[in-house]
């Protein structure tokens, strides 16, 4: 069984990353951007287990990253929500088009 | 004696004031600033004893700290005799505003504490050696002005405070410029220096001078009332409060001054040398026009303010001449110009808030009902247009004699036009007093108002007290700052 | 050398007074014009005593009478060379002069007591005058030309605020206003003859000044005559500009617009400062300088030439004017006109030359006596009429005998008449304008016989002519005038006679030595025959009431009418400064104030506004647009970095 190429790997993560930011463009619905954040995320996630496997698989500094990275995105998802809420209170509404007073 | 405590003090009434609540906090700042001028008469005769025991060095008092190490920037303070006469008029003019003030009804507490702020800011930038500790204090003066006037004001405050405010701060954008430019210049294979006592002995070169010289100058001068960037000071000083409009034109117009002479002039002495007959033509324009202006105004408190650009005109024009006693005619000047108008202001307060109106053919007779104020009002006048035995003529006096060392028809003509503005001074301030005072009483309603109550009594007795100080012996005060003046400006003067 | 320090107490009681009266006056209101009067009259004293000292005691050292500085201290140093002094001078002119003011000024203190009783200001009346004792007593004996700025200025605003004492009345403000900025006006001039002379010289000391200013020789004189300006030296420049000060003081035309409208003041003020003593500091300060200006030909006829212009300009009009106190200040101005000439006249410095010099100062000292005498007896009909206007008087010679007779007296000095004080003074003045310049001695004997008309004409106007009298009487009025009030009167007009005999070339001349005024008795035969016509004439015509006065007037009705007017000249003023100065150059100033450089800093700041409203829209607040230009963004620098480097 011969090896999967990396770039085939990274492949994949340029995908789900281009997906992730299309999604957070041109959806509306902020649990949907959220979703798409979580998309961009995971398809860094990817990267770093990637190029630590293929380019220097005797250290483990991707893996460590990525391990953060699921940390954070964990700490970023539970704020993001928060705020999606407050938002939601304030504006009665989880469209992020109508919540536009950012430039005050 | 330990120079700190002139910032001690303050910062203390500073958290006295908010530790204390509601009318205390006026107590506080009473005793805050009688503190200070105690203190500062203290200075004075501290300074005279030193230099009488034979300390010849240019600066007392020095005290060294270090602040930011890396870059430089030092606590660096000491006083001579020009930045004594300028703490001595920012004290007086503190004690005379905590006393206009005293009645302050809404929010007293932030006020006192906005207003002891502001003295705080001036009495560090003159007692400063280092150029950026002195821009620290100088932003301290010129921010918390905007609240006094926006939230205390009258008139349309809002637009005042944000001119006035935008316009200073553009003149100290041109400072901050200057002095990075003053710092890295005298990194010669080093770290620059903010020092303003090495920086005078460096010399820079006659490009750099050139370059830097009318960025610092105009800076200041903005503060100063240079010709054509006054207008902050008609708007700004009608629309404060009596307060802040006595620390407006008696300090911070000073602060402007004082820049201009203490360290534009002091490291750039060729550049000053070269740019002299600009200052002059503007000092001359803002002289003149100023008072032409001034006799149109009916709002005595708009009269005033225009007075002060016209006078402060003297202030340039006395620096600009680069004699001696040119010089110290400015230094006088500003001292003089300072504790007259605070009275001025002060006194056009009491008026106002008697009458609720500041136009002055709507007032007339009020000298009948409240002679006391009348009296003040008359004196404030008489110092103003020059009379001899008040301060203002030995200070304008000074100037003219000194201008007129200068040899040549340019510098003759402009201290004639200069001396023009007697003139017209003397006619709008008779105008002021023939029409708000004399003559007879409009209105039935202002029969009835009360004479000057005790605390502006006792502030307007203290500003009589020093501009007749000066007046009437003012050797003291001039031979103060005529010994400074020849070290500072041995570079300068012609 | 005799101890002359306690001159330093003439200056000291009154402003002592002055600051007793002014900050505690309204308790003691009744007290302070008595405190004043004492005051006034230890000063009167210590100066009579210094005047005996000086003159009889001291006499001469080498010929001249010595000056002699009884107190010098530096008030503020300009430079090495030039400093303020305060200090007390004494010769003869400023001994002379102490004698003067201080006698007035007693006269005045002790008028007021009566003539002012009740006034609800009293105090501040009496603090007023004190300060103003002082100023004039601190000009006389200046050492230092500084000195005598300052209390030049001094003297202007005590003026000022004795003319507006009745500050209840527009006129009266006006008046104090106008007072104050035509002799501020004037003393630009002073201010920067100063600066010019003391440039020159080198010193501000009355003393050194003129030492190098005699002194041919010196590089000093050399520089200030040559050194030119203008087609002018600057030596002359410099007096002229003093000049200027000087004519604005003295109300010489045309700078003399302050001097009616003056009379607003109370009486006894306008005896005091605007007949006696304020007003001939103008001619004080040329006396004082003489030896300077007798340098200077050319500044020396200006003095002449305004001098006897004013003179003659202000008899004509004074001939027709119906309120009693102005005509008595035209008279003044015509009388200081008098003495400036006779200033002008006097062309050198040494000897007979220097004989205007010396009338000049003779006229001032008789002048004063009898101006003031013609004030305070006016202050005596006014007290009594409660009116200015002479059309309401007529008849008083009943009434008021002491005030009609010392009113007499007054108006024969003036006239010139022997054997009173006017006649000798006048006559020096006369034969010294008769040696140096035939034109100006015939216009001063036409003004002379002018002064003698009007004079008269106001006497009879006053006394006489019995037609208006009856309005007055059976009104149970009090009587002439309190004892305090008929005092002084008595004494000036003792005065008034005698201080004509005075050998007064024997204690002042130019040079200092004695200098013995011949009489020339074709002169003054002249001269009081032209005393005696306009005598005769007013007789004529106000003794008793005639219709020839107004015949006359009417015939010739515009010249009558401009005159009466006072030739317009106010009307000239008020329309440069109203129109001119206030419409053309005040307004505009204030109007490109407010539009034009006000208007480039609202300007730049609506350029920021404008421009940040322009560029706001970046700034949609809508969460995908800072997404799409974040991507964007990072898209253009990973090219350019990815290209570019």
């Amino acid at each position: 069984m011969s090896e999967i190429p990396m770039t085939y790997v990274l492949f994949v993560s340029f995908a789900l990353f281009f997906i992730g930011a299309y999604g957070f463009l041109t959806r509306r619905n902020m649990i949907t951007m959220l979703m798409a954040v979580e998309l961009m995320l995971n398809a860094v996630n990817i990267n770093f287990v990637a190029f630590n496997k293929y380019l220097f698989p005797e250290k483990g500094d991707g893996v460590f990253f990525t391990i953060f990275i699921i940390t954070i995105a964990a700490a970023e998802a539970a704020v993001a929500i928060a705020i999606i809420i407050n938002i939601y209170r304030k504006f009665k509404s989880i469209d992020s088009e109508d919540a536009d007073t950012l430039k005050w | 004696m330990n120079l700190s405590f002139l910032i001690l003090i303050p910062l203390l009434t500073l958290i006295g004031i908010m530790l204390v609540n509601g009318k205390t906090a006026r107590v506080v700042a009473f005793v805050g600033s009688l503190l200070q001028l105690g203190l500062a008469i203290f200075l004075l005769f501290a300074y005279m004893h030193e230099r009488g025991a034979g300390n010849v060095s240019s600066v007392l008092f020095e005290e060294t700290h270090p602040w930011f190490s890396q870059w430089n920037i030092n606590y660096h303070i000491g006083v001579d005799g020009i930045s004594i006469a300028m703490i001595l008029l920012t004290s007086v003019v503190l004690v005379g505003g905590v006393l206009v003030s005293w009645k302050m009804e809404y929010q007293s507490k932030e006020f006192f504490f906005l207003l002891v702020l502001l003295a705080t800011g001036a009495f560090g930038f003159f007692i400063s050696l280092d150029l950026f500790t002195q821009f620290f204090f100088f932003e301290l003066a010129v921010v918390p002005k905007y609240l006094l006037i926006s939230i205390w004001g009258s008139g349309k405050k809002e637009y005042a405070a944000m001119k006035l405010v935008l316009m200073l701060m553009g003149g100290s954008s041109l400072v901050l410029i200057s002095i990075l430019g003053v710092y890295y210049y005298s990194a010669v294979g080093g770290v620059g220096t903010f020092d303003l006592k090495k920086l005078g002995t460096i010399g820079f070169s006659h490009e750099i001078q050139m370059f830097l010289f009318p960025m610092m100058f105009v800076g200041f001068g903005v503060l100063s009332a240079l010709f054509p960037f006054h207008t902050w000071a008609p708007d700004g000083h009608s629309s404060a409060p009596t307060a802040a409009s006595m620390f407006l034109a008696g300090i911070s117009m000073k602060l402007g001054g004082y820049g201009c002479l203490r360290v534009a002039m002091v490291l750039f002495p060729e550049a000053a040398h070269a740019y002299s007959p600009y200052i002059i033509i503007l000092a001359c324009i803002g002289i003149l026009y100023g008072a032409l202006v001034t006799v149109k105004q009916r709002d005595i408190k708009m009269m005033n303010a225009y007075s002060s650009v016209s006078h402060c005109g003297f202030v340039l024009l006395g620096m600009a001449m680069l004699t001696k006693t040119a010089i110290v005619g400015a230094v006088l000047q500003m001292v003089s110009h300072g504790v007259m108008t605070a009275l001025f202001f002060a006194v056009i307060g009491m008026m106002y808030e008697r009458t609720h109106t500041r136009m002055g053919d709507q007032m007339g007779g009020l000298l009948k009902v409240m002679p006391f104020i009348g009296t003040v009002f008359i004196i404030a006048g008489l110092t103003s247009l020059g009379l001899p035995g008040f301060s203002g003529f030995v200070a304008e006096m000074t100037v003219f004699v000194g201008s007129f060392q200068v040899q040549d028809l340019f510098h003759r003509s402009a201290t004639i036009i200069a001396t023009m503005s007697l003139v017209v001074t003397a006619v709008y301030i008779l105008r002021a007093v023939g029409i708000s005072l004399w003559g007879p009483i409009k209105n039935k309603e202002f029969e009835l108002l009360p004479d000057a109550t005790w605390n502006e009594k006792l502030a307007s007795i203290i500003l009589i007290a020093s501009i007749i100080l000066i007046g009437s012996m003012p050797f003291w005060i001039s031979d103060l700052i005529a010994k400074t003046t020849e070290t500072l400006f041995s570079a300068v003067i012609k | 050398m005799q101890n002359f320090s306690y001159i330093s107490l003439v200056l000291i009681i009154p402003i002592v007074v002055f600051a007793i009266t002014g900050l505690f006056g309204k308790k003691f209101s009744a007290f302070s014009g008595i405190l004043g009067t004492v005051g006034m009259l230890v000063a009167a004293c210590l100066s009579y005593f210094a005047a005996y000292q000086y003159f009889i005691v001291g006499g001469r050292a080498d010929g001249v009478y010595p000056t002699i500085i009884a107190f010098k201290q530096t008030w503020l140093q300009f430079s090495p060379n030039l400093s303020i002094d305060i200090g007390i001078m004494l010769d003869p002119i400023s001994v002379m002069m102490l004698v003067v003011v201080t006698t007035v000024s007693l006269m005045v203190h002790f008028y007021s007591i009566g003539y002012l009783h009740g006034e609800e200001r009293y105090a501040t009346y009496y603090a007023f005058l004190s300060l103003f004792s002082f100023s004039m007593l601190g000009l006389v004996v200046a050492t230092n030309i500084f000195q005598m700025y300052m209390f030049w200025e001094l003297v202007g605003v005590s003026s000022f605020l004795l003319i507006g004492y009745y500050f209840e009345k527009p006129s009266a403000v006006a008046a104090a206003k106008k007072a104050f900025i035509v002799t501020r006006f004037a003393d630009l001039g002073f201010l920067a003859g100063i600066l010019v002379l003391s440039f020159y010289s080198e010193s501000l000391d009355f003393q050194t000044i003129i030492h190098r200013m005699m002194d041919y020789n010196s590089p000093i004189f050399h520089n200030a005559n040559t050194a030119s300006f203008m087609g002018l030296s600057a030596l002359t420049w410099a007096l002229c500009l003093i000049f200027i000060g000087g004519a604005g003081k003295s109300a010489m035309f045309p700078l003399h617009i302050w001097l009616p409208d003056a009379m607003e003041g109370p009486t006894p003020v306008s005896a005091l400062i605007h007949a006696a003593t304020m007003v001939v500091a103008g001619v004080f300060l040329v006396a004082r300088l003489f030896p300077v200006y007798s340098q200077v030909p050319i500044a020396l006829d200006v003095v002449a030439y305004v001098g006897i212009f004013s003179a003659f300009f202000a008899a004509i009009i004074a001939c027709t004017q119906t309120d009693i106190k102005r005509v008595l200040a035209f008279s003044t101005m015509s009388q200081i006109g008098y003495m400036m000439f006779s200033l002008g006249v006097a062309g050198g410095y040494w000897g007979e030359k220097g004989l205007g010099y010396s009338a000049s100062m003779f006229h001032l000292f008789t002048h004063a006596m009898f101006k003031a005498l013609l004030f305070l007896g006016a202050g005596a009909v006014i007290h009594y009429v409660h009116s200015n206007e002479m059309g309401d008087m007529g008849g008083l010679r009943k009434k008021m005998p002491i005030t009609n007779i010392v009113f007499f007296i007054a108006c024969l000095a003036i006239s010139g008449v022997p054997p009173l004080s006017g006649f000798f003074s006048k006559e020096e003045i006369l034969t010294a304008a008769f040696n140096h310049n035939k034109i100006i001695y015939a216009v001063g004997i036409l003004t002379a016989c002018l002064t003698a008309f009007y004079m008269f004409r106001l006497y009879f106007m006053i006394f006489w002519n019995k037609s208006s009298v009856s309005h007055h009487e059976g009104e149970g009025h009090h009587g002439e005038a309190p004892f305090t009030m008929k005092l002084p009167l008595i004494i000036l007009g003792l005065a008034t006679i005698v201080v004509g005999f005075i050998p007064f070339g024997k204690y002042i001349s130019a040079d200092g030595s004695i200098l013995e005024s011949e009489f020339h008795l074709n002169l003054a035969i002249i001269a009081v025959a032209a005393g005696l016509l306009g005598i005769t004439i007013a007789t004529a015509f106000y003794m008793k009431p005639s219709e020839m006065p107004a015949k006359i007037s009417a015939s010739i009705g515009s010249i009558y009418n401009s005159i009466h007017q006072k030739f317009f000249i106010d009307e000239i003023y008020l329309f440069v400064t109203k129109k001119i100065i206030f419409n053309l150059v005040s307004a505009p100033a204030a109007w490109f104030d407010k539009n034009i450089v006000d208007g480039m800093m609202n300007f730049i700041s609506v350029v920021t506004e404008n421009t940040s409203d322009g560029i706001k829209s970046f700034q949609s607040g809508k969460i995908a647009d800072y997404v799409l230009w974040f991507f964007a963004g990072v898209i253009l620098i990973s090219l350019l970095i990815v290209f570019a480097f």
